[in-house]
């Protein structure tokens, strides 16, 4: 079944905190999904599909109940920060097969203010593949760093095409008055920050804060008697990549996969594209995200980022907002790519709208690029 | 050996020829009899074909160095007091690339294409560490 049109995005929200102290991720979830409903003009007693993840333990069912909602359809899909673009997909199938009307997807979290470190915390593990890796002492920013040397190895690319990557996201967040850093910066900057894992510095990293986010879905016929107008799901996919039995070539991103699949159920071409929401846990993540969604061949990413193309006014908008390399990253960033891409299409982002905005497309990647990782591509129109 | 702090690999029934091999500082991969595919890491079943009908073969311990990263930042127990330390995948000979340190070597002296050869480190009774030195030339 082609997921076409079969569901909208009826309400987002993007919860205004960066630092919440004194809140607990689940309270971050309630006032989001608060949001969301709100915005769409539903009430939270028409929900009956419940989609989260990123609380402990039985995720799904704690936060129904903080919600005081009985859904019949539950997804609790965990596939790292993408795992909120993939309850986009879930949502939109439960959706199309009638097996809920009104899908509600929540996220919260208070990383920032909890300290917890995202990129360089040891991660223990005894599993099957973690024990022949946690006794090297492999990070998240490691593993991303190991993909950017063997990217610069085999096509020359280079940090400071990285660090460009990281100075447009930087500008983008100085326009946006809730992005936590906002002071711009310059390609010195980046290479001059300290280096957390060669090659890659401090800045070429996602920032850590508080935050959270909600999306509602729902049937066609009901999204058009909303209070916004529907943002309509054209094309989804989803994949994952690993190490295989030990030949990956780290370079071949799960986006591939993900884009061709999205890109088929949308019918419609790279070139069709107005804006992206792209995944930026690290710069090299955005690059090889574009080489392999196809918006350029591989090893042109490098090239491809320069001269302004991925600014607002550039060819192709990336992440208007800030991203998560300026904006939030509470941890799992997914939700917020398809918040932005949906008010982007709505055109409700004043000073930061990209003009003429029709077809958007979001790239979740969720894990580690270099080990293991989980992709999802949504485009997403307003037509 | 008290006093070593990093995650120990726990070993299971999957993984006991590998890490008995590790112990007598031989490095052994696991070839699939009925279709010939060479895997790593270690487990029961061919991921090509299904089968448990499994070859352990000794590799050479050389290779080369697929990619690798110099950690200035991880605070766990065992690697803060490392830093910076490489991580690293090793291609060996046999054509699988593993996860590994780059040891026993400058970290500003390693580079991709490398050539390495696995040396062990004991740290405690059961378990030896495979872990990779550059190659004297
Ligand atoms: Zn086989």
């Amino acid at each position: 079944m082609n997921l076409y049109k079969k569901a909208a995005i009826a309400g987002v929200y993007e919860h205004p905190t960066r630092w919440a102290p004194d809140k607990s991720a689940f309270q971050i979830h309630a006032e989001s999904a608060r949001g969301a409903l709100e915005d769409a003009g539903l009430k939270i007693s028409d929900v009956d599909g419940y989609f989260t993840s990123g609380v402990s333990g039985m995720a799904p069912i704690l936060m129904a109940e903080h919600l005081n909602i009985n859904p019949k359809f539950l997804d609790s899909t965990s596939i790292g920060g993408s795992s909120f673009d993939a309850h986009v997909h879930h949502a939109c199938a439960a959706v199309a097969a009638g097996l809920c009307e009104v899908a509600l997807i929540t996220y919260g979290s208070t990383a920032s203010s909890r300290g917890m470190s995202i990129g360089t915390g040891l991660r223990l593990g005894s599993e099957p593949p973690e024990q022949f890796e946690s006794p090297y002492g492999p990070t998240t920013v490691g593993a991303y760093a190991m993909v950017a040397h063997r990217h610069m190895h085999q096509y020359g690319t280079t940090s400071e095409q990285l660090a460009e990557i990281a100075v447009t996201m930087r500008r983008h967040a100085s326009a946006n008055p809730q992005a936590k850093y906002r002071d711009t910066i310059t390609v010195e900057d980046v290479l001059e920050s300290r280096i957390i894992s060669a090659p890659l510095h401090l800045l070429d990293c996602c920032i850590i804060s508080d935050g959270g986010g909600a999306v509602v879905l729902t049937t066609p016929e009901r999204a058009k008697d909303l209070k916004k107008p529907p943002v309509w799901v054209l094309g989804a996919g989803e994949s994952c990549v690993h190490t295989g039995m030990g030949a990956q070539d780290i370079t071949d991103i799960a986006a591939r996969r993900s884009g061709e699949t999205a890109f088929a159920q949308a019918g419609i071409a790279h070139s069709d594209i107005d804006m992206c929401m792209i995944y930026d846990s690290f710069t090299i993540t955005v690059l090889t995200t574009l080489e392999n969604l196809g918006f350029c061949e591989k090893g042109e990413g490098g090239e491809f980022v320069l001269n302004g193309r991925i600014g607002l006014g550039g060819e192709l908008p990336i992440n208007p907002e800030g991203g998560g390399l300026s904006n939030n990253h509470p941890g799992m960033r997914g939700i917020f790519l398809v918040i932005e891409a949906t008010k982007q299409l709505r055109g409700e982002c004043g000073n930061r709208q990209v003009e003429e905005t029709r077809l958007a497309l979001v790239h979740g990647t969720g894990g580690w690029l270099g080990v293991r990782h989980s992709g999802v591509t949504l485009i997403l129109g307003s037509e | 050996m008290s006093g070593y702090q990093k995650p120990i690999p726990q070993i299971d029934e999957e993984s006991k020829p590998f890490w008995e091999a590790c112990k007598r500082h031989e490095l052994y991969m696991q070839k699939c009899r009925d279709c010939g595919t060479l895997r790593y890491y270690p487990r029961a079943l061919c991921g090509n074909c299904l089968s448990s009908d499994t070859e352990w073969v000794k590799c050479s311990g050389r290779g080369e160095i697929y990619t690798f990263t110099v950690t200035y930042q991880n605070r766990g127990a065992g690697f803060r007091d490392e830093l910076p330390y490489v991580l690293a995948y090793i291609e060996l000979e046999e054509g699988v690339r593993m996860m590994s340190n780059v040891v026993e070597c400058e970290p500003e002296k390693v580079s991709i294409g490398m050539p390495v050869e696995v040396v062990f480190e004991d740290i405690n009774d059961e378990i030896a560490l495979p872990r990779f030195k550059p190659l004297p030339e």
